[in-house]
């Protein structure tokens, strides 16, 4: 059985559809951008959708006070999907998987005057989105970190091709928040510039904010596959990656294996422009012979936007395989990892098929899956 | 549908209590305390693996958890460790760490995020502590759900076990919110029909694992 990639949507500061956020990258626009907030006076560079476009966008679909700054855009961007695909997720052939870090972690920051505490928790949240669509079977939530979005579209195609449901949406949603910026500050992972991902001169990430939403159908309904997909841990460390790049290098060797894809044409890497996880990404594509191989990450356009990164980031793969479109890896000037990559340093039109997208996160978990045409 | 797997072992912990493959276990020193009946365990596990203290209370419970599904599971050394698959699940993600991160933030005036808070505020970071403990580099994943939910697991692991990747899993549901806490574990095991089952050698099944867990 084949399980096929179609519609899709990407809520992000680069525009409410996929086809915006593509005018945007051509364009070389990005979304990360120096901001100030609230609770804080140190100016972080992220990326972070307002308030006031978000509520424009849903306020023609339903009340803003209802929903959450989170399940507003999970809501717009499924929806999307929805209306692109006429899929109706009242039927119980068809399920929708969450995939998120943090779910509605300003709930729990008490961001809301008249909110439910309980939204704080994943499935309630997920329901929440669900209940809009009426789903027959409560929506699946993944949170395995940043591998979370890649997973959920692993886990995806197993229970198309298992005979569990015909199609399956998977959206992918993270916010930014004082929780997740203290956080990654507390590491000095956070980068006060737009980030530089496999750049000499790179030194962190920026935090973004985005919702990804892509069908998958046992159904042809486009002209490119998943071909595989799989997970595996580094059993290294639980907050930095392994140096010799096990994990990763594992998922990948397997993928390869179960796709028996002759080649691969491009690499949509995970780059978070992180000292360590760029030298460790350098070192996994060495060992399996694919640092020839063109690469971006688009990291240096949204940010890191965690939970949605693997949807949102597939979600740009597939088009540029659609649109023969390498598509340049923002913030990128010097080689700076002790493997010499392939970076792509402009985009450009060459005829692709096959793509291989990984990602790699905290619990020393990493995901790897290709995408090809039919 | 064919038999892919057997469990092998299992373990349930809740309300102070501990069932390992069925059996209850008695605890020394028993506590009320969440915290403190974490460690008496620990000691009496004689586990000897000072990163415990390090750990979230969830971590702390799903490693624990872990060990005694792997202790008690009759299988040799001699088995892939890359092949082994760890898929966990639970209803409250790390909320009882995300708290704690969210202390380290309310007041602008004592203002001290910390790393090692911070890096406990995801779910699938037992997983990582299950991994790093017995260097299994398998298959992961990480699901939340109102409650457990054997139909899922069950399918996702199966699905898995068909692949010449996965050969064994770690399977179940860690949750910890308050005061409340439970920890479910099973370990399964592809079927061999070249060598013995191990262990307890009960069906993989979804009703067997409602069963287990009931």
């Amino acid at each position: 059985m084949i399980t096929y990639l179609g519609a899709n949507n990407i809520i992000s500061p680069l525009g409410f559809t996929t086809a915006q956020n593509l005018e945007a990258l051509a364009q070389g626009e990005v979304a990360v951008k120096k901001q100030q907030f609230h609770f804080s006076k140190s100016v972080f560079c992220c990326s972070k959708i307002e308030d006031a476009t978000l509520n424009n966008y849903f306020s023609a679909i339903s009340n803003i006070t209802t929903y959450t700054h989170l399940e507003k855009m999970c809501i717009l961007s499924i929806q999307d999907v929805v209306q692109q695909s006429v899929i109706d997720l009242k039927n119980k052939e068809n399920l929708l998987i969450i995939s998120t870090t943090k779910g509605n972690i300003d709930v729990l920051e008490g961001s809301y005057k008249n909110m439910d505490v309980n939204r704080a928790y994943l499935p309630v949240f997920a329901k929440m989105v669900g209940n809009y669509f009426g789903c027959a079977i409560t929506p699946l939530v993944i949170s395995n970190a940043c591998i979370s979005g890649l997973l959920a579209i692993i886990a995806g195609k197993r229970f198309i091709e298992n005979g569990n449901y015909k199609n399956i949406i998977v959206c992918g949603a993270d916010i930014v928040s004082e929780f997740t910026l203290s956080g990654f500050k507390s590491f000095n992972a956070l980068s006060d510039e737009p980030s530089k991902p496999f750049d000499k001169n790179r030194v962190g990430i920026n935090l973004g904010e985005a919702a990804s939403s892509i069908l998958l159908s046992s159904d042809e309904i486009s002209a490119i596959k998943i071909s595989a997909g799989n997970s595996a841990n580094d059993a290294n460390h639980i907050s930095g990656p392994s140096r010799n790049g096990d994990g990763l290098f594992n998922a990948v060797t397997k993928t390869l294996e179960d796709s028996k894809t002759e080649t691969i044409d491009f690499i949509s890497a995970h780059g978070t422009a992180t000292e360590f996880n760029d030298e460790m990404e350098s070192v996994a594509f060495s060992r399996a012979q694919l640092n020839h191989v063109p690469l971006n990450s688009l990291k240096g356009y949204y940010g890191h936007t965690l939970g949605a990164a693997g949807v949102l980031e597939s979600v740009i793969a597939i088009n540029s395989l659609a649109s023969n479109t390498l598509i340049k890896s923002m913030g990128f000037e010097l080689q700076g990892t002790t493997h010499e990559l392939n970076v792509i340093k402009k985009t450009e039109q060459k005829t692709i098929n096959s793509c291989l997208k990984t990602a790699s996160g905290f619990g020393g978990c990493n995901a790897a899956a290709i995408f090809e045409k039919v | 549908m064919i038999m892919e797997a057997t469990i092998v072992s299992y373990c349930k912990i809740k309300n102070n209590t501990i069932w390992v493959n069925g059996e209850k276990i008695n605890i020394d020193n028993n506590s009320v305390d969440f915290t403190a009946f974490l460690v008496n365990l620990y000691r009496q596990m004689n586990l000897n693996y000072p990163k415990f203290f390090k750990m979230d209370n969830l971590c702390k419970l799903g490693i624990l958890a872990a060990e005694m599904v792997i202790q008690n599971n009759s299988k040799s050394e001699n088995f892939e460790k890359d092949k082994v698959a760890i898929f966990l699940s639970n209803n409250s993600s790390s909320i009882e760490t995300d708290r704690n991160h969210i202390k380290t933030i309310e007041n602008k005036n004592d203002y001290f995020p910390s790393p090692a808070v911070f890096v406990y505020t995801l779910p699938n970071i037992i997983i990582g502590e299950i991994a790093i403990k017995h260097k299994f580099t398998g298959e992961n994943a990480f699901f939340v759900s109102e409650t457990f939910d054997p139909n899922l697991i069950h399918t996702y692991a199966s699905i898995a076990l068909q692949s010449s990747h996965t050969t064994d899993a770690v399977c179940g549901w860690v949750n910890v919110d308050g005061n409340e806490y439970e920890a479910f574990m099973y370990y399964i095991e592809k079927t061999n029909f070249n060598k013995v089952g191990h262990g307890l050698n009960m069906p993989h099944t979804a009703e067997m694992i409602n069963e287990l867990y009931n």
